[in-house]
């Protein structure tokens, strides 16, 4: 991930404190090979089932120095993050064998842990989620039980789709999963009416939507 | 088994599944999840999205001593280990009214609970959570509703059982009824009653004079 193309202008001009340069230069950051997704899965699959610590300390070289920007970003500072990061490693181990890639890529699972563990950490309250095995959930309808949100190809569509996202739609998406602030918040705060919040994330998640879905 | 027809749509999933959405609201968006397959698909995306930026971020400077340190802890002991899932009956005899996760929080039990009359016909239990919005479980008898109101935050209300009617339409179990500060509405509930969750982020402002009295009494 070396070569970092210049920060370009911030083009939806809705702030300009250094943290929107860097949003600007993440966008021009390349991203992973194809295969990578599949190599992170298999580096997550070798910890589950082999207890593979050569595979976890890969693992953690891609995933560590990821994790810090997404916790700096949540408020923490450089060595809190690295604390933040340990523990958050720590249970991609422990959690490792529970990883199911048919459920999602590695990315996604590791993203989701993460989510989990700062919002206990940072914000001290629980996260609520569905219990899969609950009796009064509702099933999932017959002919979507087997669907797979994430396969190596919808993978590539959605890296490519964000990517093409219109700037002021990526800028309200990644302080969306980045910043620890509902859209309400987002709203308010950069003076963008409510609604329009709404309708650029709303369009932004058609578009990734609609990578992830025309598969076949 | 039917699906809902009334969704949190998606930018209070994003919020969500991105991990923005405070406990209280969580709580209540987990519960429709739990209930409406679609939304769960929609999340389940959603999180794909979560996992595609994470890839994408630049990534930061790490000092070397953490993955030595993460190394030397691998062998550690879990600090809790994790209480294996409670088993329950393959077929159960009857499907808890309540679904995970706002069973864990308050049980299955109704009667079990300290309800405190609101006003004739309106029952709530309070719901203890992490942040500051306000979660209730409301207990409407058939025609009653709470006086007009309008929002300075915002509103969530997920059918339990039972239903209710407002201005949006009508709303049954698994449906989650969003309202903001746009809104000013009146849902009353239907003739067999109304069991549901309700969440208010922002001071809920009762309007007209039946209001103001109240106001002490239900001021989220």
């Amino acid at each position: 991930m070396s070569g970092l193309v210049s920060a370009g202008p911030v083009s939806s001009g809705l702030v300009s404190c250094g943290r929107f340069a860097f949003n600007a230069r993440m966008q021009n950051t390349g991203s992973p090979a194809a295969g990578s997704a599949q190599a992170l899965e298999a580096l997550l699959l070798a910890v589950g089932r082999e207890r593979d610590r050569a595979a976890f300390a890969a693992l953690f070289g891609h995933f560590a120095p990821r994790l810090k920007t997404y916790l700096r970003r949540q408020g923490c500072d450089a060595g809190g993050a690295e604390e933040l990061v340990q523990e958050v490693m720590l249970l991609v181990w422990r959690r490792a064998e529970t990883y199911d890639p048919t459920q999602a890529s590695a990315s996604t699972w590791v993203f989701t842990i993460a989510r989990n563990k700062r919002i206990d950490v940072l914000r001290r309250e629980q996260r609520p989620e569905i219990d899969p095995d609950d009796p009064a959930l509702v099933p999932d309808p017959v002919e979507t039980a087997d669907h797979k949100v994430e396969t190596q190809e919808t993978n590539g569509r959605l890296r490519a789709a964000l990517k093409e996202l219109p700037p002021e739609q990526a800028e309200l998406l990644r302080m969306a999963y980045f910043e620890d602030k509902p859209h309400s918040v987002i709203s308010a705060e950069q003076g963008i009416p409510l609604g329009t919040v709404k309708s650029r994330l709303r369009l932004a998640m058609e578009r990734l939507r609609k990578a992830l879905r025309d598969a076949v | 088994m039917t699906v809902p027809s009334h969704h949190p749509g998606d930018t209070l999933l994003i919020d969500y599944a991105g991990g923005a959405l405070g406990e209280a609201a969580s709580l209540i968006v987990a519960t429709h999840l739990a209930l409406c397959p679609c939304c769960r698909l929609n999340v389940a995306e959603m999180e794909a999205v979560g996992g595609a930026l994470l890839d994408e971020i630049e990534p930061d400077e790490i000092d070397p001593s953490c993955l030595d340190a993460v190394l030397a802890r691998l062998d550690e002991h879990p600090p809790m280990p994790r209480a294996a899932r409670p088993v329950r009956p393959a077929k159960p005899v009857e499907t808890p009214l309540l679904p995970e996760p706002l069973r864990r929080y308050i049980g299955d039990d109704l009667n079990a609970l300290r309800w405190k009359t609101l006003m004739p016909g309106m029952a709530c239990v309070d719901i203890p959570t992490g942040d500051s919005a306000r979660a209730r479980l409301m207990r409407l008898r058939g025609g009653v509703g709470p006086p007009h109101h309008t929002h300075d935050g915002l509103e969530l209300t997920l059918v339990l059982d039972g239903g209710f009617t407002d201005e949006l339409g009508q709303f049954a179990r698994g449906d989650l009824a969003v309202g903001d500060d746009s809104v000013r509405h009146r849902p009353v509930a239907d003739p067999e009653g109304c069991l549901c969750l309700a969440v208010v982020d922002g001071r809920l402002n009762l309007t007209g004079a039946l209001g103001r009295f109240l106001n002490p009494f239900i001021r989220f």
